[in-house]
């Protein structure tokens, strides 16, 4: 089994440190994983996306030209990567930022309102946490147990003030999926 | 053996450190600066390590030079223009037989070019580069843990054969992440005493180090040296890796990137289609060049596809260990593009198919 | 018989190849006194460059690594970087340290670098048969200046000692001759003070000598020692440019 996954969204979204810490997990529960930022002028005008790639054997190239996930958490990259997706793909969307006007019709999508998810939480910092938590609810691409006891390694002495916060993000977008398994 | 989760660029750097280099000159330019700014950070904390961010490529070469003439393991780093300008000094390290590393992280050119990946400068690297008659060992990773690995040997390699080596990368191996184990010297391993450099003539005949040679017998001599140098690293150091080979009627050669998207191309057109018998012969030293290992091939299979991200640099090298046998098939995209795996498989598939039509007509 | 003067310890017995009246020898000479005389013989790496004094490894009987034209002061810094305890100093002329070695040069005084500069001016490129160098004067004929130098095209003579004095980190910049008797003893004074403000570790120290270069002046040997005193010295003024105490 490969998988690839392209986070997407503004700089400053988080795109790039979600996509490291999905990529710092698999690594802990013992895939094969490669993480690929986009660089240079593509960052410029405040965009960012990258593509993590996990696998169960070893990863030949670690470019998705055709991803099996897109999460998205602005508009620009909704419209952007829903393009690139495999057919039969998965797109997930931050449905605050994110309006699903046109979507292909052989792929999958998912909204999760994460910037309100997180206000409720009472911190928008860790809406990044929340569209991660929602993501392995709908992938299923690692154990969310084991992914959740990693964390505070993940995440490092850097940011051990907002651990429980992350933790808590993380949970939250995760049973969202599971609670509004219809659709909201 | 822990694993870490480290760029391309930072997974050098520690290597380098691990393997005893102290000290770092460099010049910035995009895509490597995370490797001078992760030294920045590092060598301040290793005893007697040096970092300068020198006025330009010329000047970090130099310091190289003198570093290394003064005993220490050192290294530069840039990408394809930067490496232009250390050319000069490259050359004077390998007619002074001087040690070093030097990390290319390829870019698009010619000229200023971009800053995406390519494979553009492998005539540069494998021919010498600079002036005069010598070669240069450069080796070709294909993973960030081959980036770690490659280096950390790339210091014992030059040190050993007295000779400068090429670590040859590109933007996308220098920019993504990839779990490491890092290399780590062996405990007890002294380095071997170096009996040329220069420490102050102390109780000993002052000693000499240089590359001017003006008597023109002698500098035959030196050259036909470093040429019995060279041939006894192809014969200890040569390394390629074969991927597939057992059943195969066609070969892919590649290298660094290109070797990643070509493997997964084979991947994919095997999974799709068990007819297809394409295998890899994917060089780590490009320099020197795996020629036995793709003649050996040439006995049984005719056809050698081979895959860069050039107009076509390694193809040459390819052409010349074949002699005449076999038919070459050649895909290039130049420029900082990296096809995907998907478009290299049919035209994999494309040239396989042509083949075994034309050996049946 | 008691020997007033002998070959100094450091200098190799062997005849240099310089033309006569070279300053070259002179400056050679006088290096090779001082570190037997300051005992920095066993300490001394000289970096020499690419230019008449390309084969200064020949004749100072010391640890020498040769650099590429313009770099011997980027060598220097990655020596003394490594061995900041021996005595490092690059030996140079005009046209390696003030053409193609400018930036090394002007960076490494910049960064206060603990080497010494020993610079030697005279005013052409010596090696490559006497064209123009940075320092050639306003008018001077040379073998690509037939006409003369024209400062309005060509620029003026660069002075390298009062470009590097506005530098922060420039220690000790003295600029001397080596015409006379007289000025050879400036010039031996210089070279030793500027040896001894690297000994302190104080920083970047240069010593330019105006340096005769018959052949390619197209001179005979006096008068070009008089062409130092009554047309170089003018545009190149001896005597301490800059001197922090330390
Ligand atoms: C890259 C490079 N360009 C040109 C040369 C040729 N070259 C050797 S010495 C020299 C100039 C020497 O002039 P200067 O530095 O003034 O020394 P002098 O001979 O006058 O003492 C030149 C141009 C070279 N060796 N390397
Ligand atoms: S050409 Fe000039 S600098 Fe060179 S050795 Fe002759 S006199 Fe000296
Ligand atoms: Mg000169």
């Amino acid at each position: 089994m490969l998988i690839k996954t392209i986070f997407s969204g503004f700089g400053g979204q988080g795109v790039l440190s979600t996509g490291q810490i999905l990529a710092q997990a698999a690594m802990l529960q013992g895939r094969f994983v490669t993480y690929l930022p986009s660089y240079g002028a593509e960052v410029r005008g405040g965009t960012a996306n990258c593509t993590v790639t996990i696998s169960d054997e070893e990863i030949a190239s670690p470019i998705a030209s055709e991803p099996e996930f897109v999460v998205a958490l602005n508009q620009p990259s909704f419209s952007r990567f829903q393009n690139l997706l495999h057919s039969g793909g998965f797109l997930l969307y931050n449905s605050s930022l994110v309006e699903p006007a046109f979507v292909r019709g052989d792929i999958e999508t998912r909204g999760v309102p994460i910037t309100e998810l997180a206000q409720k939480i009472g911190n928008v910092k860790v809406a990044n946490m929340i569209m991660l938590g929602a993501f392995i609810a709908v992938s299923n691409l690692l154990a969310f147990d084991r992914m959740l006891k990693h964390l505070p390694d993940i995440l490092g002495a850097g940011k051990a003030k907002l651990l429980k916060a992350n933790q808590e993000a993380f949970e939250r977008g995760y049973h969202f999926i599971e609670e509004h398994a219809h659709g909201d | 053996m822990t694993k870490k989760l480290m760029y391309g660029t930072h997974a050098i750097g520690e290597a380098a450190i691990q393997a005893g280099c102290t000290c770092y000159f460099g010049y910035p330019i995009t895509p490597q600066n995370e490797l001078p700014e992760y030294m920045s950070q590092r060598l301040p904390e290793v005893p007697g390590g040096v970092f300068i961010q020198a006025e330009s490529e010329l000047a970090a070469i130099n310091m190289v030079l003198g570093a290394s003439v003064a005993g220490a393991r050192a290294m530069t780093s840039s990408s394809s223009p930067g490496i232009s300008l250390k050319q000069e000094g490259i050359s004077f390290l390998a007619g002074s037989e001087l040690p070093a590393v030097i990390v290319n992280i390829m870019r698009g050119g010619p000229g200023l070019g971009n800053i995406a990946p390519a494979q553009s400068d492998y005539f540069q690297a494998t021919r010498g580069g600079g002036h005069g008659d010598y070669r240069l060992v450069v080796f070709a990773p294909a993973s960030v843990q081959e980036m770690a690995d490659l280096t950390f040997h790339a210091f014992d390699v030059a040190d050993e054969y007295r000779t400068p080596v090429m670590i040859l990368g590109d933007g996308m191996l220098g920019q993504m992440m990839e779990p490491v184990v890092m290399p780590k010297p062996r405990k007890g391993k002294k380095a071997a005493e170096k009996d040329y450099i220069l420490t102050g003539a102390k109780g000993r005949p002052a000693r000499l180090v240089k590359s001017l040679i003006l008597d023109t017998k002698d500098m035959e001599e030196h050259n036909w040296k470093l040429v019995r140098k060279f041939k006894r690293i192809e014969e200890r150091e040569t390394r390629w890796e074969g991927y597939m080979l057992d059943d195969a009627e066609m070969v892919v050669i590649a290298y660094g990137t290109a070797a990643r998207i070509a493997r997964g191309a084979i991947n994919r057109l095997r999974r799709e289609d068990s007819n297809l018998r394409v295998g890899m012969i994917r060089p780590i030293t490009v320099s020197p060049f795996p020629v036995k290992a793709i003649r050996d091939a040439a006995q049984t299979i005719k056809d050698f596809f081979v895959f860069e991200m050039s107009t076509g640099q390694m193809v040459d090298d390819v052409r010349l260990a074949l002699e005449g046998q076999g038919t070459i098939h050649f895909y290039g995209r130049p420029g900082g593009v990296v096809p995907s795996a998907r478009e290299l498989g049919r035209s994999i598939a494309r040239r396989y198919y042509q083949a075994i039509r034309k050996r049946k007509q | 018989m008691k020997k007033v003067y002998q070959r100094p310890r450091s200098l190799r017995d062997v005849p240099m190849h310089y033309c006569p009246g070279c300053g070259h020898s002179i400056i050679h000479r006088l290096i090779a006194e001082l570190l037997d005389e300051m005992g920095l013989r066993d300490s001394a790496i000289c970096v020499p460059p690419a230019g008449c004094a390309v084969l200064a490894y020949y004749y100072l009987d010391i640890d020498m690594v040769e650099a590429p034209h313009g770099r011997a002061t980027a060598v220097a810094t990655g020596i003394k970087r490594v061995r900041p305890d021996n005595l490092v100093f690059s030996y140079q002329g005009d046209g390696d340290l003030a053409a193609i070695g400018t930036a090394e040069a002007l960076h490494t005084a910049n960064r206060g670098e603990n080497i010494t500069v020993i610079f030697v001016n005279n005013a052409v490129y010596g090696m490559t048969g006497g064209q123009m160098a940075p320092t050639t004067l306003a008018g001077m004929k040379t073998t690509t200046t037939p006409a003369g130098r024209k400062p309005k095209s060509e620029g003026p003579p660069i002075r390298v000692c009062e470009l590097l004095s506005g530098l922060a980190n420039t220690v000790y910049l003295e600029r001397t001759a080596v015409n006379s008797p007289a000025n050879v003893i400036k010039t031996k004074k210089a070279i030793r003070k500027a040896f001894s403000v690297q000994q302190k570790k104080a920083g970047f120290s240069l010593v330019e000598i105006l340096s005769p270069c018959p052949t390619n002046w197209r001179m005979d040997t006096v008068a070009s020692c008089t062409w130092i005193d009554e047309v170089m010295a003018r545009e190149f003024p001896l005597g301490v440019i800059k001197e922090v105490p330390c």
